[in-house]
Parts: structure tokens; C-alpha cells; sequence
């Protein structure tokens, strides 16, 4: 029971929300708007859990002293003293000079620009020391990133100003973007919506059931 | 050249710094501004989500039914019916059921009772994977089949070309997915088409990941000369 | 020939270059002259079409992590909407984001102040903030939008503003102009709003999300789309501006042209390799 009471649940709702986009009569369409905030909160809740995972798993490999324990230790401080100051500072924590806001803005907001900027480095020492042409295809592929990379930004129609406008790399980047690269684009679209619909169906009737977690 | 005087953009503009200091080698500044941004990462979606969704969504709404008052201003609160009188978007006390289901989640971190937070789990995913597959059904296969059936002649020329080009493009690289048979004669002719043009939109994408990536750093770098150093 | 030095080239060397490229043209522009592109005129004629007074919804689906690509467009957009004498009701379904959506927002009403126009919050636009929940939120909203934002970013009760009272359902809407770095973002929008409630929408998103939404494009689920820092740069050229990322454009333009080398540098050593090698 278990296991078969929650995959009920899943099955009568995932039932529901499929019927409520057909049927608009409020005998589905409440019970539906119930279930989206019922969602809602508890993906919420979901994150505060995330948080408190994240402290419990740091706190022990503080405890039993891991490598690198004093920088756990700067992260469960940060953590607790986030929390905490969010907290009581009450309802209003992101108006104009809370602590919290300057805590977004000076660590969170630019420690997380700066870890996606280190990115740029090593996409350019990827492209020098990984990026092989060995086959036809990898050629194909090399050669659209090419005319896509120079095309989209500026420099491409000034290197190929003296060309006619419709074979200058802007207009080809353009064409390349509009017509094959749209056309593979659909494709997979599509045939991942026809995977996503046979997996939704699949967890709704309960033949998936990874998400359930192993034990009894 | 004129430096910052204000503190939160020295603060912000050395632990920038300490990131960037990875690129020479991992070190120890590194690893401090490492942790210190999953902490505040941490902590700040811990505030969030429950000063945003759990206050205003859950226990406002519960105040509300059953003490008839606002929970802020604690004016009384005039309606008609008790606290399980629901109506759309005014849920009242049936509320109790998302907040239950909440605390659930928190029976994962226990081994002995983790089996309880199924049933949040098993309301997340019914409700998600019900909202996917309708989602999924219209927006990307009914109504990208729908755009897809274009006409093929009756334009100019190159119009023409092209849609006869992306039509052969969509088909070949449909087939390409399919792998019910072997790809063998026509079917891998077909297949070996479809190849072409999705390497083409693969590299396309690598195109504009390049550029994406380097926008990051371009607006670190903007951050750093113009905020930092006021080199404008 | 013998390149195989280049081979055992310090990655770190490679880092150095693309930092000094990036920075030059920071701090010396080059000036190389912005093109424009179909899907970027598209989206400008869009909200250009909008009936002025008509509310929209902004949706700023990022955080930090888009900020180069993202802020631009957003302001841009904000600005256009405002000279239309649009009202604004924003929201942000990305969990590290509403600060920023809020700070890029109110420094945009500001500076317009500034420049002597009267906007005002809670009349003109309202930042309803952050809801978790992804795309239960969407459809959430589609009965009602203070169902699902019962309060606003600054934490006053949605039913106390203005605008708030003029703004029921999706119906209240002209028009969605999202902006998006990802997951929840345009394609969730396109599949849960556009679809379900025919809402008609714009998008702005990173360049790694742009090649995945010409198809909605092309369809006609999306009336125009902003790709990355380029296309927010032509947004910017389009309204007459230059903001922050056509600064950037010439930064982009050296360091695509770096990649581009790489790419063709590292195939060549290995083919002269391969030649040199028995």
C-alpha cells in the first residue's frame, strides 16, 4: 500500500489535469486550479527541503571533519545567517536596503554571473583542443557554426562586404537558421513532444514508477 | 579612471575576482567564494520561497478562514460560509491539504518515514505530467504539424526552394528517429539526409552557444571596468 | 610546418587572449556598424502594434546568470511599452531572479522619470515577483491572476492596486513579452498560455535558447524573438538607443572571430599531424 496508494494519486490526478484542459465545466475545472496551488506550494515547500538537504549533508561532513571542512563550515555560516536574517527582517526583506538585498546583489547576483562568465574561457579552449573534424558530418556541423558564429555578430558582413548581399555571411547565417536549422529544429520538437506524451502517459497509468524511490 | 567608493561593489567586484582566480589554478580563494555562493544561494531560496509562496499562498489564506481576520492588518474579514466554503481562488481551509503535503517532503530526510513523502511527490508529478502531455500535444506537435503544412509552389522561386528544402529537411530528419526499422535503402537514404541537416542545426546552436557564453563574460568585464574601476 | 608547439599550448594562454580581446573593445570601441535581422524587427513591430493603454504581461523568466543578454532586452522593452503608454504587469518565475527583474525595472521607471514622464507604480506597472511552480503557475493564472499572486514583489495585496482591479485573466492582456534564460521560460509559455489561452507573445532569450524557438517562430506561436546579446543589441539600434549590450557587440565580434580561429587552428594541427606522423 505504500506504493499503490501514491500511484493512485498520480493516476486520478494526472487524469484530471488531462481532462480539465478539455472540459472547462466547473465540476473539473476548480478541483484543477485547487491541484495547480496544492503544486505550487509544495514545489515551494520543495525548495525550503532543498535548503535544509543541502545544511544536514554539510553539517555532517563538518562533523566527521572531510577535506575541505572549514569551507563547509563557511557555507552552513552563510547559509544559517541568510536564513536567519530573511527571516526577521519579515515580509518586507526585498525592499530597497535590506541586508538580504545586499546579500543578492553584491554575493549571490554576481558570484552566479561570474561562475557562468568563466564559460566563455573554456569554451574557446574547447574549440581549439576538442573540436575535431574527423567525418563529412562533423564538417557540416563545423562548417554552420562557423558561418553562424561570424554571421550573427557584426564582424561577418564587414569581412564579406565586398560579396553580394545575399551571399554575405549575415543573410547566409540567416538562411541557414530560417530554413535547415528550422527544419531539424521542428523535427525534434516534435519527436520529443511524442516522447514527452509517451512518458506523461506512462507515469500517469503507472507504468513509470522511478519516482517513487526503491524500499517498500 | 575613477575607482568605487561604494562597499557592496568592492564586495561584489573581489569575489568576482576569486572566481576568475580558477582560471590560473584552483586555489583557496576559489573554493571560499565557491562555498560562500552555495550558502547565500541556499539560504536566500529558503527566504524566498517561503516569504513568496508559503506566506501569501498557504498561511494567509488559512488565517483568513479561521480567524476571520486579515492577517496583516488584522481587520475583520467579511464573507459568508465557513473555512471549508471553497470557491475558485478562495480555498479557504481545504489549504490545510497543500501544507500537510509540504511537511510531508520533509519526512525524506528520515530514513524510517521517507515512504510518506510519496504521496507529495505523487501529487507533483500527476499534476505535472498531466500539465506536459497537454502541453507538449498542442503547443509542439499539433500546431508545429499545423505550421509545417506550407505551400510549395505559387511564390517566387526561392520561397519556393526553401519550402521545398525544409519540407524535405523536416521529413528526412523525422526519419531519422525512426527506429522501428533498420536504415537500410530508401528509409536510409532518408536517414542519411536527415543527418545533414540536423548536423547543420547542431552547429547552429554551437554557434549561438559560443555567442551566449561570451556575453556572460562581456557583461563581467562591462561590470568590472564601468561599475568597479568607473572606466567608461 | 611544424606546429605541434601549438599543440602543447597552455590552455591558459588561450584564457589570457580571449580576456584581452573581450576587454579592448570595452574599453577602446571599434564602432563595427549593427546589422538587422527579421526576427528582431518582427519583435519591435509587435509591440509597436500594440493599441496604446492596453496592459501587457512581462514575464522575466532569468536570473544573474542571463544578465549581459537579458537586462538589455528588458529594459529596452519596458521603455517601449512604457512610450506607448502601455501598463505593465510583470512577473518572474525563476527563483534567483526577482531582485534583479525588480532593481532592472524600477532603475528604468526611474531614469524615464528623470526624462520628466509620469509613471507610476501600481497605476502603470506592478511587479507581482516570484511564484514557484513552473508551469502550474501559467496555467494557474489563466483563472484568475491574483489567484496566484495574492501579493506583489514589495508585498502589498495585489487587490489593493490599481491596475490590479483592471486585470482578471490572460484576457486582461494584449499581449505576453517574455523574457527567458531557460526552464520555465518561452517554450512553457508557448505550450501552456499561448496554446491553452491564445495569449499572443513575444520572446527575448539567451542565444543558447534562440535556435529552439525559430520554430514557434516560423509558426506564428511567437510573433517576433530577441536571441541573445546581438539581438538585443538591434532592439536597441531599432529604438534608437545604445545600451549595454550594443557596447558589447564589438567585444562579441573579436572574441566569435578568436573562436572561429580556434576551430580551424586546432583541425589544422592535427591534420598536419596526421601528415607529418608514419
Amino acid at each position: 500500500m505504500k506504493r499503490e496508494l501514491p500511484l493512485l494519486l498520480t493516476a486520478v490526478i494526472g487524469l484530471f489535469m488531462l481532462l480539465s484542459f478539455f472540459v472547462p465545466h466547473h465540476v473539473v475545472s476548480v478541483p484543477a486550479d485547487f491541484l495547480q496551488q496544492c503544486a505550487v506550494i509544495v514545489v515551494a515547500f520543495g525548495y525550503v527541503l532543498g535548503g535544509a538537504n543541502a545544511l544536514s549533508v554539510n553539517l555532517s561532513a563538518i562533523a566527521r571533519r572531510q577535506p575541505d571542512w572549514p569551507y563547509k563550515l563557511v557555507l552552513v555560516a552563510t547559509l544559517l545567517f541568510t536564513v536567519l536574517i530573511g527571516l526577521k527582517e519579515g515580509r518586507h526583506w526585498q525592499d530597497g536596503n535590506t541586508i538580504s538585498m545586499f546579500l543578492y546583489n553584491q554575493l549571490y547576483s554576481s558570484m552566479q554571473a561570474t561562475m557562468f562568465a568563466l564559460l566563455a574561457f573554456f569554451i574557446a579552449s574547447a574549440a581549439f583542443r576538442a573540436f575535431r573534424v574527423r567525418t563529412v558530418e562533423a564538417g557540416l556541423l563545423a562548417a554552420a557554426a562557423l558561418i553562424v558564429m561570424l554571421g550573427r555578430v557584426p564582424i561577418g558582413d564587414q569581412l564579406t562586404a565586398w560579396l553580394p548581399e545575399p551571399v554575405r555571411l549575415g543573410a547566409v547565417q540567416d538562411w541557414i537558421m530560417n530554413v535547415p536549422q528550422n527544419a531539424a529544429k521542428r523535427a525534434v520538437l516534435m519527436g520529443a513532444a511524442l516522447g514527452v506524451m509517451a512518458t506523461g502517459l506512462r507515469v500517469i497509468l503507472g507504468i513509470e514508477r522511478s519516482y517513487l524511490g526503491g524500499g517498500d | 579612471m575613477t575607482l568605487s567608493h561604494d562597499f557592496g561593489t568592492w564586495v561584489a567586484a573581489l569575489l568576482t575576482l576569486c572566481i576568475f582566480s580558477f582560471l590560473y589554478k584552483d586555489n583557496p580563494l576559489y573554493k571560499f567564494a565557491e562555498h560562500l555562493f552555495v550558502g547565500v544561494s541556499a539560504g536566500y531560496y529558503i527566504v524566498l520561497n517561503f516569504w513568496t509562496v508559503v506566506v501569501p499562498n498557504l498561511y494567509d489564506p488559512l488565517y483568513r478562514a479561521f480567524t476571520r481576520h486579515d492577517p496583516i492588518t488584522h481587520a475583520v474579514v467579511e464573507r459568508t460560509g465557513g473555512p471549508f466554503a471553497g470557491s475558485v481562488g478562495d480555498y479557504r481551509g481545504w489549504f490545510l491539504i497543500p501544507g500537510l503535503l509540504g511537511l510531508l517532503l520533509f519526512t525524506r530526510l528520515v530514513r524510517r518515514v521517507d515512504w510518506l513523502s510519496r504521496w507529495s511527490l505523487a501529487v507533483i508529478i500527476g499534476v505535472y505530467a498531466g500539465l506536459k502531455t497537454t502541453g507538449f500535444a498542442q503547443g509542439d506537435l499539433v500546431a508545429q504539424a499545423q505550421a509545417s503544412l506550407q505551400p510549395l509552389w505559387g511564390h517566387d522561386f526561392w520561397t519556393s526552394v526553401n519550402a521545398i528544402l525544409f519540407t524535405i529537411g523536416l521529413l528526412t530528419s523525422l526519419l531519422f528517429f525512426f527506429y522501428s526499422r533498420e536504415h537500410k535503402g530508401s528509409l536510409g537514404i532518408a536517414a542519411r539526409t536527415g543527418i545533414v541537416f540536423l548536423m547543420v542545426s547542431f552547429g547552429a546552436g554551437y554557434g549561438y552557444t559560443v555567442m551566449s557564453r561570451l556575453s556572460l563574460l562581456i557583461g563581467r568585464f562591462q561590470f568590472l571596468l564601468n561599475d568597479w574601476l568607473g572606466m567608461k | 610546418m611544424n606546429l605541434s608547439w601549438l599543440e602543447k599550448l597552455d590552455r591558459r594562454w588561450l584564457f589570457l587572449i580571449v580576456g584581452v580581446l573581450v576587454m579592448g573593445p570595452l574599453l577602446r570601441p571599434i564602432g563595427v556598424p549593427l546589422g538587422s535581422s527579421k526576427p528582431v524587427k518582427q519583435f519591435h513591430d509587435a509591440i509597436a502594434a500594440i493599441p496604446e493603454g492596453a496592459i501587457v504581461l512581462m514575464s522575466c523568466d532569468y536570473d544573474p546568470g542571463g544578465k549581459p543578454e537579458l537586462v538589455p532586452m528588458t529594459r529596452t522593452a519596458f521603455r517601449q511599452l512604457m512610450e506607448r503608454h502601455c501598463r505593465v504587469v510583470i512577473t518572474c518565475l525563476w527563483t534567483g531572479g526577482s531582485g534583479l527583474v525588480d532593481e532592472t525595472i524600477e532603475g528604468m521607471a526611474q531614469e524615464m522619470r528623470a526624462e520628466g514622464k509620469d509613471i507610476v507604480y501600481g497605476r502603470d506597472y506592478v511587479d507581482l515577483g516570484y511564484k514557484a511552480g513552473y508551469e502550474a503557475v501559467m496555467v494557474l493564472m489563466g483563472k484568475g491572476i491574483a489567484n496566484a499572486f495574492p501579493q506583489d514583489q514589495r508585498a502589498n495585496a495585489t487587490s489593493s492596486l490599481p491596475l490590479m482591479r483592471e486585470v482578471r485573466d490572460y484576457s486582461s492582456f494584449a499581449m505576453l513579452v517574455n523574457i527567458s534564460a531557460g526552464y520555465p521560460g518561452t517554450k512553457e509559455w508557448v505550450q501552456q498560455v499561448n496554446s491553452r489561452f491564445h495569449l499572443p507573445m513575444v520572446s527575448g532569450c539567451t542565444a543558447v535558447s534562440a535556435p529552439e524557438y525559430y520554430p514557434y517562430l516560423q509558426s506564428g506561436q511567437l510573433r517576433g524573438l530577441l536571441g541573445g546579446m546581438a539581438g538585443a543589441a538591434e532592439y536597441e539600434k531599432l529604438r534608437g538607443e545604445k545600451g549595454s549590450a550594443t557596447k558589447g557587440m564589438d567585444a562579441q565580434s573579436l572574441a566569435h572571430a578568436f573562436v572561429a580561429l580556434c576551430i580551424v587552428l586546432g583541425n589544422v594541427v592535427q591534420w598536419t599531424k596526421r601528415r607529418t606522423t608514419p
